[in-house]
């Protein structure tokens, strides 16, 4: 009985190819974008996990200084009192206009690295001694090592498989002399094993904070929230293509009433064929799965790179721009195939089951107006849950659940709303034939409401997205024009070189702003404090977003300090409030300036104060230059010829924008993919929904044509009403689509990267989409439409005498 | 006594009766016609002898098994096992062809004979479309394949609703000639909901629905 059953509930598909291939498509579509984020993430997070690993980070108990460095005597004190401690420096060094990050370590009592391991199994391993003694070695990946490759003044590079990107290692007194940084320690790791009996550390350096593995933050908490950003955008996608997946499911299972019906009067229990219909769905989710998988791992291929690189950038995270395929990952797509192809069919099936024997073998169960009016009310209770969560819950998680209910909410409400649109549009019609037209696009609602539904939410996503890209790139322009406002800047390869060409440039040029800043410690994370000399540059220019009055003045004459926004939300200080910056010097903040694209707190002194709150902090090797635009160009060439600089040495304003503005359009890439792919699965979602149900338009249209309309006439009337009906999606779209960019600007981003952005309005965007949607539905149309337009009239007749 | 109907009772849903207390009995091999007009409640008594619904009082006993009790498994086997099933709307499956629709009964049943059902299609006339889809044939094809497939399993009883319904005359005569003697060489009792008292009139025998009760 099981193998007849099976056949026949298969025969289904055999006759209805098309509707087999959605169905294939929409699990495929969908579990194809959910996988590629998944593998990006996955791959990312694999990544910082490897790092840590390659560079025994997050294993041991840590010992930093909060107010910068840890000073070389107190190391010694450390030692001499039996601590086993290996000490770190970090820096970032620039090395032909590339950030290269430096990690130097004491080799000697450093945990094993698997570096410098590989460097000793290798078949020409160093001279242990050649590592720790002048002119030390540098360990690096293959790829890093070509940069290096000619430059001067460096150590001999070994190459490391066992290393992150951008990296270099080395020993500290190496890392000492690269950095300019003498004496000074960033870091200390306490080594297991300590002995008994050591004095504890709030006696020997009451200064110094312990702080264990898991307070210590790590690149993956770091970048969590980009990480969330992208599953909350691959999880939309992954909704649109269940769309698809509910649409064929529920009309093949409307289609299937009558085979259902017949086997159970022959005999086959309900609970049996109910096990059946889900095997099969099962089996069809994990052929979709797989198709899905392969499309995800091409695609996460093709953007991983451009993902890699905004990761680097925006929070120096070490990911490889190469995917490697994880049966975790292949599991957790084929789960997510199944499980969102079953959530999809959960409700067709469950109609199914508790259908009656004699119920009818027509197709009114599927989408009826009674449904549309239970969907609404939970779109409603969903958008109350939004605001609810709104007013009452904050997080990242919390801005995301409101944005679910928000827009699941208003899909589930689309088809009550556009039927109540029609409704009153059609009262206004003029003439039977556009009396009959809006009637039967209020009649058809059900059947396309899910692929209209679709639409809305990529339309929603595209605006919301679209609206938060381009007012971040406004922002971030506008931002740029401030905080670069040097005409010129410069880099010195040392503190003497940079004393020859101040003294040189001095009476050439306007003004000379030394860029000059220390890392401290602050309970929100690293802080970064920088030293600013007095110039008019600063006052007129630099992007303050709240300040008490006279702040610069206050700020030059040692009174108080400014904050960036990430430092400022992150900590809750604001002007008037006090920031902590040693154990022993706090200051008044005087104002909160953006700063975009940076993970980190950062804080500005005048250059006096610097040097009175971190006196370790090195010299300026880089500077701003300001001095008229049009003497730029030839005073760079200046510069370089007099003191032999190389080309990156020197960089004009609008070259480092540039630099900027790449790096920013490089953190869209994969949000801007995912925003058209998206679109493209709600275009096909029409096309979809409009070829398999254009076989139950001939009832419709079958009266209508033997009234005497042209089945051409009809089929232009057919690609008008998807024309209508997407243009009033894509309206409806607009509102929902800007609630969605305000709530990513005002809470997601303010949560996730610790800034806020002003909302611009893009109208030329929203008429570009809007032309674009219609092209789409005019282009899903297209197809039944000429359908509609060759059928011999044999098929229309055939509707009559099925009636008969 | 193959079909026992016992002061049965059927109420539809918003409490209209449409069966008050019907009594019948059916002995194998015996053909019987239930006549009545439209809504008196045919069809209804029939699809409670096909186990397809619920009564609410009385009892029906099929082949010794009392209904009343039984659930959708127990039900479900019955219809496989004792009875087949021969509709006015044909309900062939549109997915499978002449043979696989002819056979599908049968299977289910396991009581697959393809001797058996190779002469049922030639004796029906269908021996030239077995490869076709039903969308494919006439009324009369596709019900004459609907009596191929109910008599797959030779069943003990076949209840047959209102089969010529949807056909016109020629059609018609020649489905209920093949009904007819195909019951007869096979020795299967027939139940027949039918409004046409020409063809009750060929049956044994004939019991007559009104107001909810045979008179």
């Amino acid at each position: 009985m099981t193998a007849t059953v099976i056949r026949t509930l298969l025969s289904h598909w055999r006759s209805h190819r098309l509707q087999l291939i959605t169905l294939l498509t929409g699990i495929a579509l969908a579990t194809g974008l959910w996988s590629a984020v998944q593998a990006i993430n996955t791959e990312a997070r694999a990544s910082y996990a490897r790092a840590s690993a390659q560079l025994a980070l997050g294993q041991f108990d840590e010992i930093q200084n909060s107010d910068g460095f840890i000073p070389i005597e107190t190391y010694v004190a450390l030692r001499r009192d039996g601590w086993q401690v290996a000490a770190v420096l970090d820096g970032t060094l620039r090395i032909k206009g590339r950030s290269v990050r430096i990690m130097g370590v004491d080799m000697v009592s450093y945990p094993a690295l698997p570096a410098v391991t590989e460097a000793e199994q290798s078949q020409a391993p160093p001279d242990p001694a050649d590592i720790l003694t002048d002119p030390g070695r540098l360990l690096m990946t293959a790829d890093l090592a070509m940069l290096f490759d000619g430059a001067e003044g460096f150590p001999p590079v070994l190459t490391s498989t066992a290393l992150p990107p951008d990296l270099v290692l080395t020993d500290i007194g190496v890392a000492e002399r690269l950095l300019d940084r003498p004496g000074q320690i960033s870091r200390l790791v306490i080594l297991p094993d300590q002995p008994q009996g050591r004095t504890p550390l709030a006696d020997l350096a009451p200064e110094l904070l312990r702080s264990s593995p898991s307070a210590q933050t790590d690149t993956a908490q770091l970048t969590d929230s980009f990480h969330l950003n992208l599953a909350a955008f691959g999880l939309l996608s992954f909704a649109v293509g269940l769309f698809i997946v509910h649409g064929t499911v529920g009309l093949a299972f409307a289609q299937r009433r009558g085979i259902i019906r017949t086997l159970r009067a022959l005999g086959v229990p309900m609970h049996r064929l109910i096990w059946l219909i889900l095997t099969e769905l099962v089996l069809l989710a994990l052929i979709g799965g797989l198709i899905g998988l392969l499309i995800g791992f091409f695609l996460a291929g093709a953007l991983l790179p451009d993902v890699a690189a905004t990761l680097r950038g925006l929070y120096g995270a070490p990911v490889e721009g190469q995917l490697s395929l994880r049966p975790a990952w292949v599991a957790s797509g084929l789960a997510m195939a199944v499980g969102g192809t079953l959530a999809a069919s959960g409700h067709a099936l469950w109609k199914l089951s508790q259908m009656p024997l004699l119920s009818g073998a027509g197709l009114q169960a599927w989408g009826n107006a009674a449904a549309h009016r239970v969907m609404g009310g939970v779109g409603l209770l969903l958008l109350v849950g939004a605001g609810l969560i709104y007013l009452s819950a904050q997080g990242l998680l919390a801005g995301f659940a409101m944005l679910g209910a928000l827009l699941t909410g208003a899909a589930l409400l689309l088809p009550l709303v556009l039927s109540a649109l029609l409704a009153v549009l059609g009262r206004h019609a003029k003439g039977p034939i556009s009396t009959w037209v809006w009637a039967d696009m209020r009649a058809q609602l059900p059947g396309l409401s899910l692929a209209l539904m679709a639409l809305l939410l990529a339309l929603a996503a595209n605006i919301g997205v679209g609206t938060m890209v381009s007012s971040f790139r406004l922002t971030f322009l506008g931002w740029l024009d401030q905080r670069l406002t040097s005409e010129l800047y410069f880099s010195a390869e040392d503190a003497e070189q940079a004393a020859l060409i101040t003294d040189w440039l001095n009476p050439q040029v306007d003004a000379i702003l030394p860029i000059r800043n220390t890392e401290l410690s602050h309970e929100t994370g690293p802080l970064f404090l920088y030293g600013v000399v007095d110039d008019q540059t600063y006052r007129e220019k630099w992007p303050l977003i709240a300040r008490s009055p006279d702040a610069w003045d206050r700020v030059m004459q040692g009174e108080a300090i400014l904050i960036n926004e990430q430092l400022a939300r992150r900590a809750d200080l604001w002007p008037g409030d006090i920031l902590h910056l040693t154990s022993l010097q706090s200051r008044v903040i005087a104002g909160v300036y953006s700063d975009y694209g940076n993970p980190t707190g950062q804080a500005i002194v005048s250059m006096r104060q610097l040097d009175v709150l971190a006196p370790d902090t090195p010299p300026a090797l880089r500077f701003g230059i300001r001095l008229p635009e049009v003497r730029a160009a030839e005073m760079a060439q200046k510069l370089r010829d007099q003191f032999d600089l190389p080309t990156q040495a020197v960089i004009r304003q609008h070259a480092l924008k540039a630099q900027s503005v790449a790096i920013f359009e490089k953190t869209f890439v994969v949000t801007s993919a995912l925003n058209v792919l998206t679109l493209g699965v709600a275009g096909f979602a029409i096309l979809t929904s409009l070829l398999t149900l254009w076989t139950q338009r001939l009832p419709q249209v079958a009266p209508v044509w033997a009234l005497g309309l042209t089945r051409r006439h009809l089929a232009g009337l057919e690609l008008l009403r998807s024309l209508l009906l997407a243009a009033l999606t894509a309206v409806l779209a607009l509102p929902l689509g800007l609630i969605l960019a305000w709530v990513l600007l005002a809470v997601i981003n303010v949560q996730a990267f610790g800034w806020r952005l002003p909302m611009f309005l893009f109208p030329g965007d929203w008429l570009r989409l809007f032309a674009l949607t219609l092209v789409a539905a005019a282009l899903a149309a297209a197809l039944p439409a000429l359908r509609l337009m060759r059928l011999p009239p044999v098929h229309l007749l055939r509707v009559f005498a099925n009636e008969r | 006594m193959l079909l026992t109907i016992d002061h049965v009772q059927k109420t539809y849903p918003g409490g209209r009766p449409v069966l008050k207390d019907v009594s019948l009995v059916l002995d194998h091999g015996q053909t019987l016609a239930l006549t009545g007009e439209s809504g008196s409640g045919k069809s209804t008594l029939l699809h409670l002898a096909a186990a397809l619904d619920g009564f609410d009082g009385g009892e029906i006993t099929l082949d010794g098994t009392p209904l009343s009790g039984l659930e959708d498994a127990g039900r479900a086997a019955l219809r496989r096992q004792t009875l087949s099933l021969v509709f006015q709307q044909f309900n062939l499956i549109p997915s499978l062809t002449v043979a696989q629709n002819l056979s599908i009964h049968a299977q289910i049943a396991g009581r697959h004979d393809p001797e058996w059902e190779a002469h049922l299609a030639q004796h029906l006339g269908l021996g030239d479309l077995l490869d076709r889809f039903p969308e494919n044939l006439s009324g009369g094809q596709q019900q004459r394949v609907a009596i191929g497939r109910a008599m797959a399993t030779r069943p003990a009883l076949l209840l047959a609703d209102e089969p010529t319904g949807n056909l016109d005359e020629t059609a018609s005569a020649t489905v209920l000639d093949l009904m007819l003697g195909l019951v007869a060489d096979t020795g299967t009792a027939l139940l027949l909901v039918t409004h046409s008292l020409d063809i009750a009139a060929r049956l044994d025998r004939r019991a007559h629905l009104s107001g909810g009760q045979v008179t």
